[in-house]
């Protein structure tokens, strides 16, 4: 039944992340730490973070690959299930 | 019907429009509170709101894996889910990027409380490995996305069962609205820890929300949309557990 409402789904999806891109020219897009950073810096100037992150990527790059590691993960575990429990649905089938 | 699926188009057209037109690029970064950036009597108050539901959240999981051990790879899948979508940084309209939660269709499925567990372990990988989000901040956090969210979700989930709306209706509109109101709870909490000079809380939480809220609706509609399209899976794949999982949750609010 709703082979065509997945791809129709997904292609929202793909529409939704790729339309920001077009309309907003002048950005960069920064998920960069930095902006609701400011906002606080804004509110209140004096205040310090009382707290450092006790491991943190070297660099964009470092961050980018355990990004994808995460996201790698959470999708593996997901196809396997999904791959599984197509698999006894279609051996039950039988 | 031909005449409201119309009317909704049209509003859905006129939504985005004033969407479109209110927004004017900015950049934000739309995400969790950053490590140490909570003073240390909010970070710890919201600590000690989260663990409650942490616990029970443990609770709520080891009954499921006790009496129904066939339902772990599910409640896996729900973990992964979140996961997945958490790692997934995705442009928004206000020229800033921010990325959805995943944890409206666990919370569906196993209810509100065993996603209190899963989400924060999703944190707690983001805040070691990443330096996104924080120790310090985890408690917020994990109140905002682990908590509030999956319970949003939930409830609007069962209002719109309840009512005999479209299940891919709810799933969708669970989803969507519990990733907006993470980003909410996630504007509340730093207006009550950096209240304005001039305005207090009310003209903090403005500034947040428009931060941190605004760049999140396009998000949400992506999450629905995934979540209704892994829900499509299961629903094709593995209807059966579904179905067992409706009983279950049907029993525990006899």
């Amino acid at each position: 039944m709703k082979k065509g409402l997945n791809w129709l789904l997904l292609l929202g999806v793909v529409v939704l992340a790729v339309l920001p891109l077009v309309l907003v020219q002048d950005s960069e897009f920064g998920g960069a730490d930095g902006a609701a950073e400011e906002a606080i810096k804004e509110i209140s100037p004096t205040y310090e973070p009382w707290f450092q992150p006790l491991l943190e990527p070297p660099g964009g790059e470092t961050e980018s690959l355990l990004f994808a590691v995460q996201a790698a993960l959470g999708a593996g575990v997901v196809g396997y299930a999904m791959g599984l429990y197509k698999g006894r649905l279609d051996k039950s089938k039988k | 019907m031909n005449r409201s699926r119309i009317v909704s188009t049209c509003l859905l057209v006129a939504g985005f429009v004033f969407y479109f037109l209110v927004n004017e690029p900015q950049t934000g970064h739309a995400m969790h509170i950053m490590e140490g950036y909570l003073p240390i009597s909010w970070a710890l108050f919201w600590w000690v709101v989260f663990l409650p539901f942490f616990i029970l959240g443990l609770r709520s999981i080891n009954k499921i894996v006790k009496e129904h051990p066939e339902m772990k790879l599910l409640l896996g899948v729900s973990g992964a889910f979140a996961f997945v979508l958490s790692a997934l940084k995705i442009p928004s309209v206000t020229g800033s990027s921010s990325h959805p939660t995943g944890t409206g269709l666990g919370a569906i499925m196993f209810g509100p409380l065993a996603m209190s567990v899963l989400g924060s372990l999703v944190l707690l990988f983001q805040a070691l490995l990443l330096a996104h989000g924080g120790l310090t901040t985890l408690g917020a956090n994990a109140v905002s996305m682990a908590v509030v969210g999956p319970m949003v979700a939930y409830g609007i989930y069962r209002l719109i069962m309840r009512a005999n709306g479209s299940q891919r209706l709810a799933v969708f509109s669970a989803a969507a609205l519990a990733d907006l109101a993470t980003y909410v709870v996630t504007s509340i909490q730093l207006a009550l820890a950096f209240p304005a000079e001039t305005g207090g809380v009310l003209a903090s939480f403005a500034k947040f929300a428009s931060i941190f809220a605004f760049t999140q609706i396009p998000l949400a509609i992506s999450e629905g949309l995934l979540t209704v399209l892994v829900w499509n899976w299961l629903q094709s794949y593995n209807a059966k557990e579904l179905s067992q999982l409706r009983l279950l949750k049907r029993e525990e609010t006899l």
